[in-house]
């Protein structure tokens, strides 16, 4: 069984439909560790030891957001500056990290089709994402397609809960092994796979 | 108008207190001397306006003495009488004896009888309780060294009375002299163990009815929600300490110090404060105007010198004993010299004794005008020899100081200089410390200044707003200056100071509350520090954490509110200066509320419903109209 750790990162959760529905969905699912970064940090002062021990406690890692102007909000950057510290998650004297799995998972309010060279937004969701997966690869992990639920503007309170449903699925396949992790690599976004 | 009557009374002591005072103020000479010079002008020597009424208007007024020890009573906890009872037994003790002994000696050179020595070195013993309060506290210096050791041996000079008004009859001459209405009705003719016993019940009477009686009583006066009842309780409160101390021949200053510590961890304490608070201002204006009066400038033409000379030997020698027991108490130089400026005066008890001893037949008439026109001076005297310390002694001893210190300071060069070092200014000092930022201190807490220096840290002791003493802790070339002293009128002088004569450095100076960020705000200071708000918001912060609120959306919600807050704070500095001058300073703080609140329903950022918020986002992706 493999142990999983969201961090999750949203500075308005009340204020949001689609992810209060994702967040209660798998919050409190068996081998999960749900970390709500903004309510545990709401001051920007991360506790550093503790995050770090948090890391190499997991195998799997999801970075779980929406996408704020193509990227994470701030907190979750700031994670990142200061937990992945050199020697400790890359440099000579320490790849705490790798052999690890993470990925990002994401909602955007555009659709699928925003996200393209002829979309709104011009580029791929995963061309967005690749300060992520650089970042991944510097620490010696794995990095995994994203995981993105789309089009979240125009979805009604029955595809949200579908669509937590299915997230929360995910997470428990993956948690328990059902997923060959090395086939994902073929799909352009996790949610594509069939469970 | 009939000169007797009332009002025409009140007419003329309100008049000349209205005029005379403010001008006083104005040429920096404190409210005690203004309120002298009114009664001086008023009086039989010029105007002519009062007659033989001035003594009863004194023995009235004085009970504003009383009210006096009352308020200073409130403000006290019992802890703080403990920590000072070494000074209070020990410089008070010292005072007193040697002074009594020096003036009893010298009036037996005099040739008087020892009787009458003995008589006169008590009077002369007593400082004024009523002017070095009101002037220290006027001051802002009443936490310091010379402040608490001048309040501790004047607390002791007001205790050692009780004894004095005991022996007074006995240094009669000849027969035992008609009882007075100072020694106390009912236990008149008691045997000594009987008196004991009354005062000793009496003590107990007031510590009882104030642990036990006074809460229920205030609690149903509160309830009824007419504010003139609570006056009324208030003053109630007061006039019936001074009725039972007097009844067994205790002081009532004395008596209402004792009801006022009682009091003092009470809920009603500050509604006490400030209801007797103006009653207290009154009656001490009219007890000094009394005294103004009651000097005879014609005695004083007939003998000019004999009496200068009595009145400065007696404040030279007062002086000189007061300094000495400062200096076996270990008071530095600058707060000795404040400590025995302040004392060296003859006390209003003087006025008690002398018309006690008056009635006894003690003196002789001649002598006893005769000392009653020194102690008046002397209390005149007073307010100058303040301004005398202030202008010229402290600034020489600063010079002094400043010598000394300056070798060290000019090798360490510290950035930032900070004055005072209590539970603000400590935090600071702290963080700086941990950062390894060099930080000069200024505190006037001996105690503090020597931990602090065992510590290792550049700590001097002294008066931060004498510009002295600022250069000699490097403000030449020091950038910040922070500034966290407990009393606002200290901080507002020390903002002077270095506005005028270090205007290179940057001021971050901690205010109390909204009146004194105004102040500041008018004098231009552009770094404040309200103490509570930032601990407020937390609070509040956490409180909506605590209801549901996702904890930074809490946290962002207070730091929209702060930021509003200041501005509102900004805007209503504005209209301040205004307000000030005719509303009451509690109908202003009402006022200045209701004016936060709608500013607060005002503002439509504070509702926090912009940020993040993708309603309007989702609309036009809805209706396809944002492609």
């Amino acid at each position: 069984m493999a142990r999983i750790l969201v961090l999750f990162a949203h500075p308005a959760l009340e204020k949001s439909r689609v992810n209060t529905r994702i967040v209660r969905a798998v919050r409190d699912l068996n081998g999960v560790t749900f970390c709500d970064l903004y309510e545990r940090y709401p001051d920007f002062f991360i506790d550093v030891p503790a995050e770090q021990q948090l890391l190499t406690e997991h195998d799997i890692i999801v970075w779980q957001h929406p996408m704020y102007w193509y990227s994470c909000p701030p907190l979750l950057k700031q994670w990142i500056d200061l937990v992945l510290t050199h020697n400790w998650a890359y440099g000579s004297r320490g790849y705490a990290l790798s052999g690890k799995y993470v990925f990002n998972a994401v909602t955007t309010g555009g659709g699928e089709t925003a996200y393209s060279e002829t979309g709104l937004n011009r580029f791929s969701l995963q061309q967005f994402l690749l300060p992520f997966e650089q970042t991944a690869r510097l620490c010696r992990m794995t990095y995994l397609p994203p995981y993105a639920i789309q089009g979240t503007h125009r979805m009604n309170a029955d595809d949200i809960a579908a669509e937590a449903g299915r997230y929360a699925r995910f997470l428990q396949a993956l948690r328990d092994g059902a997923i060959a992790l090395e086939q994902t690599m073929q799909h352009n976004l996790l949610n594509q796979m069939t469970l | 108008m009939e000169t007797g009557s009332f009002f025409y009374i009140a007419f003329v002591y309100l008049a000349a207190a209205v005029v005379m005072v403010p001008v006083a103020k104005r040429l920096g000479l404190g409210s005690v001397l203004g309120y002298l010079l009114a009664g001086v002008i008023i009086g039989p020597g010029l105007l002519g306006l009062v007659g033989d009424e001035r003594n009863d208007v004194m023995h009235f007024a004085e009970f504003g003495v009383v009210m006096m020890l009352f308020v200073i009573g409130l403000e006290l906890e019992p802890a703080l009488l403990w920590r000072l009872r070494k000074s209070i037994a020990g410089m008070g003790g010292l005072q007193v004896l040697f002074t009594l002994l020096a003036f009893f000696g010298i009036s037996l050179m005099f040739g008087l009888p020892w009787k009458s020595a003995l008589a006169v070195g008590m009077v002369i013993s007593l400082s004024s309780t009523a002017i070095v309060l009101q002037t220290l506290q006027e001051k802002g210096i009443i936490k310091t060294p010379a402040g608490q050791s001048s309040f501790s041996v004047l607390l002791f000079q007001d205790i050692a009375v009780i004894p004095m008004l005991a022996i007074f009859p006995m240094l009669a001459e000849g027969a035992i002299a008609p009882t007075d209405s100072h020694s106390g009705g009912l236990v008149e003719g008691l045997s000594g163990w009987a008196k004991t016993f009354f005062v000793l019940g009496a003590v107990g009477v007031i510590v009882a009815a104030g642990r036990y009686l006074v809460r229920p009583v205030f609690h149903a006066v509160a309830n009824t929600g007419l504010r003139e009842l609570f006056t009324a309780a208030a003053l109630l409160l007061v006039i019936a300490i001074q009725l039972i101390t007097s009844a067994v021949g205790l002081s009532p200053a004395l008596g209402a110090f004792l009801g006022g510590v009682v009091l003092a961890n009470s809920e009603y304490r500050h509604e006490l404060e400030s209801d007797i608070e103006p009653f207290k201002g009154l009656l001490l204006g009219s007890f000094f105007i009394s005294v103004g009066a009651s000097i005879d400038l014609q005695f004083i033409a007939k003998q000019p010198f004999t009496i200068t000379g009595a009145v400065l030997g007696v404040m030279l020698v007062k002086s000189l004993i007061l300094f000495l027991t400062g200096k076996i108490f270990r008071l530095g130089m600058d707060q000795n010299s404040t400590f025995s400026l302040a004392l060296c005066q003859i006390g209003e008890f003087g006025f008690v004794l002398l018309s006690f001893a008056s009635q006894n037949a003690i003196f002789s008439r001649e002598l006893n005008d005769f000392l009653l026109v020194v102690t008046a001076l002397s209390m005149a005297l007073t307010p100058l020899f303040f301004v005398l310390n202030e202008k010229i002694v402290q600034p020489r001893i600063g010079a002094n100081l400043a010598e000394d210190i300056e070798p060290d300071v000019i090798e360490e060069k510290n950035p930032v200089i900070i004055a005072g070092f209590g539970r603000f200014g400590s935090v600071v000092g702290r963080l700086l410390r941990a950062k390894d930022i060099g930080a000069t201190v200024l505190d006037n807490d001996a105690d503090r200044v020597e931990l602090l220096r065992k510590l290792g840290m550049k700590v001097y002791y002294g008066d931060a707003s004498r510009s002295e003493l600022l250069h000699g802790a490097g403000a030449a070339e020091a950038k910040l200056l922070v500034i966290a002293l407990d009393e606002p009128e200290q901080t507002l002088r020390l903002v002077e100071t270095a506005q005028k004569h270090f205007p290179h450095l940057k001021l971050l100076v901690r205010a109390i509350d909204r009146d004194d960020a105004y102040e500041l705000m008018a004098r231009g200071v552009q770094h404040i520090y309200r103490e509570t708000t930032d601990t407020s918001l937390r609070m509040g912060s956490d409180i909506l954490h605590m209801l549901g609120f996702r904890a930074y959306a809490a946290r962002h919600a207070a730091q929209l509110f702060q930021h509003h807050d200041e501005k509102a704070l900004r805007d209503l500095a504005a209209t301040w200066a205004d307000r000030n001058l005719y509303i009451s300073a509690a109908r202003e703080r009402i006022a200045e509320l209701e004016q936060l609140i709608k500013a607060d329903a005002a503002d439509a950022t504070l509702d926090f419903d912009e940020a993040w918020d993708s309603t309007s986002l989702r609309e036009d992706a809805i209706q396809g109209t944002f492609k």
